[in-house]
């Protein structure tokens, strides 16, 4: 009993985080356009539902291997990224922060819509591009999938990182994110470094949605409501702006919500997904990451 | 008269004049079924733009969960009639009441959040009531609670909406709905002039949540079915477009918005997969060219009436 339990544990914990590094891939998108515009945008979840539909694409039809479809699909979504930006959010860069809020609305429910149209509302099966391996380690099951999900992550992971805090264009979109107005006095051609921005976390959260589509073998036009609901949870939850912050937040909320449906029931795995952001914003609002900053009057 | 009650008595006149026309139009079946029932929808989110309005409008909270009030008062007043076997109007209470107390427990953590933390913290409690409805057999889990008795008609949805606009307006001429407008303006200075800040914001989202609630009975008991899958977020959304539409702040505004997005919603109803599409289309671009919303916080008055010449209800 003592043993199936730590087994089942294991196992869980094993799932989660190949789930969580999904969740971690469309945070990071959230958190770098949430640090730079300070707007939550709720198209990025369309985003990655995009970025599944480029990689269904590619594979099925095009006939492409992994990683191709995984490069087209990053590149076709951040070009979309950099158009809504471009044609959404540009103009009203000094609206209220809620009419902004109301237009990523727009723009979701438009990404949506229009998929619906051209693709149709029923499910696509995502062919499979590895030939699903299960391995046994020790008395636990890893499939191919989920390893070919960590590793994604984790490369993206390190090459967001190497960008953000080693090139000119990261530099400048931290500085951004930290004083816009200040940056701009600097030289920083704010608009771009936005753009690039924009880019950046469209291209990961496509390469979450093609991961997605390897993982469940299923895609849809409305897939990515609430994984992007719970990416910005994760993002919340990791310290909002803080990149680090969106990776463990994302890996956290896969292995609680992976327990949870393991030990007490898939239905309310959406709700702990929820609790804990509500726990975490009543006692460390900033986040788990964040630090502390008081509103001077 | 002081010229408070004149308002209100032309308003009541007014109203009472568009109710005439409109049961005038229905009974010569000019507006048929399907208008009468948008008719009544209209109603209903109008009432809920209005209530969510008080939250994030005069109060300057940030709260996009009210999907989960109105599911609590939609399923409270299905279990009042259906599973109890009480009347109508007692439902009507209770929903009201049970979507009211929620909102209190809720308010009283949530809101010492502000902005985006706030938003996503009431995104996520709505969320929260919606899954531990979906997890509860007695109401009918994911099926849905059916067989609910059609008792809501257009008279009733029209002047409880009536109702709720009069209370609403009244409470933002109130001291108390004065001390909310302040919290919207500056938190912190409104709390150094002595405003209980916890206490009003609790307040007007206590409102608001009952308020919600009361629609929730009154669409359940139109729509002869509570189902968990009409109240997620996306919900919440809806009626959040309608308040930032018309205007924050704006109580002709959250009118105006309501009738317009649904108007918009049921006038494509013949074209179901271009539908979305046009209604986001023109979402994006109302906000681009209006992002204050059509009527700012300014209310729709007496005076632009009596220049427009024009007749339309609750000034």
């Amino acid at each position: 009993m003592e043993s199936g339990f730590l087994h089942q544990l294991v196992q869980q914990l094993i799932n989660g985080i190949s789930l969580g590094s999904i969740y971690a891939l469309i945070a990071l998108g959230y958190t770098m356009i949430y640090g730079i515009l300070k707007l939550i945008n709720f198209a990025h979840g369309d985003i990655y539902m995009l970025g599944a539909y480029i990689g269904f694409v590619c594979t099925s039809i095009l006939k492409l291997s992994f990683l191709p479809a995984l490069i087209i699909s990053m590149i076709g979504a951040a070009l979309a990224g950099m158009i809504i930006e471009r044609v959404a959010y540009r103009p009203m860069r000094n609206a209220p922060r809620i009419a902004i809020l109301i237009t990523a609305i727009g723009v979701s429910f438009f990404l949506e819509n229009v998929m619906i149209l051209f693709a149709s509302p029923q499910p696509r099966t995502f062919p499979a591009v590895f030939t699903a391996t299960v391995y046994h380690v020790g008395a636990w099951v890893v499939n191919s999938q989920q390893i070919v999900i960590l590793v994604s992550a984790l490369v993206l992971m390190v090459a967001l990182t190497y960008i953000v805090n080693q090139t000119r264009a990261g530099k400048a979109m931290r500085a951004v994110s930290f004083d816009a107005d200040a940056a701009r006095l600097m030289g920083i051609d704010i608009d771009s470094t936005i753009s690039m921005t924009f880019a950046l976390g469209s291209a990961l959260a496509a390469a979450g949605g093609v991961l997605v589509g390897i993982y469940y073998n299923s895609i849809d036009p409305l897939m990515g409501m609430v994984p992007g609901i719970k990416a910005f949870v994760a993002a919340v939850l990791g310290g909002i702006g803080i990149i680090p912050g969106a990776m463990l937040g994302g890996i956290i909320l896969g292995v609680v919500e992976a327990l949870v449906s393991g030990f007490i029931s898939s239905t309310f795995r959406d709700a702990a997904a929820f609790a804990i952001l509500i726990i975490i914003l009543l006692f460390k609002p900033q986040g788990l990451m964040g630090k502390n900053i008081r509103e001077k009057v | 008269m002081n010229k408070v009650r004149m308002f209100d008595l032309k308003a009541l006149i007014a109203s009472a004049v568009v109710f005439a026309i409109l049961q005038g139009l229905m009974a010569a079946e000019i507006i048929g079924p399907f208008w009468e029932l948008n008719l009544v929808l209209i109603c209903i989110n109008i009432i809920l733009a209005s209530s969510l309005n008080m939250i994030n409008g005069f109060t300057g909270q940030f709260s996009i969960g009210h999907a989960g009030f109105l599911a609590v008062g939609a399923y409270m007043g299905a279990v009042m009639t259906v599973k109890l076997g009480f009347s109508f109007p007692l439902a009507i209470i209770a929903g009201t009441i049970a979507a009211g107390i929620l909102g209190f427990l809720i308010g009283l953590p949530t809101l010492r959040l502000d902005g985006d933390y706030l938003a996503i913290a009431t995104l996520g409690l709505g969320e929260i009531i919606r899954i531990c409805i979906l997890n509860i057999e007695y109401v009918g889990g994911a099926s849905g609670l059916m067989g609910i008795p059609r008792m809501t008609n257009f008279v009733i949805t029209f002047w409880l909406m009536i109702a709720v606009l009069f209370f609403i307006k009244n409470f933002k001429n109130s001291a108390h709905g004065r001390a909310c407008l302040a919290i919207r303006e500056n938190e912190i200075a409104a709390d150094t002039m002595g405003i209980d800040t916890t206490k009003y914001k609790v307040m007007a989202f206590t409102l608001g949540a009952s308020f919600a609630g009361t629609a929730g009975v009154l669409f359940s008991h139109y729509f002869f079915i509570a189902h968990p899958a009409s109240f997620t977020f996306m919900r919440s959304f809806d009626i959040l477009t309608m308040v930032v539409l018309g205007g924050l702040g704006s109580l002709t505004g959250s009118i105006t918005g309501a009738i317009l997005l649904t108007f918009i919603s049921a006038a494509l109803a013949d074209f179901p997969e271009w539908r979305m599409i046009i209604y986001s289309l023109a979402m994006i671009i109302l906000m681009l060219y209006r992002p204050q919303g059509l009527f700012g916080n300014k209310e729709l008055s007496e005076k632009v009436f009596s220049s427009l010449k024009g007749g339309k209800n609750n000034g």
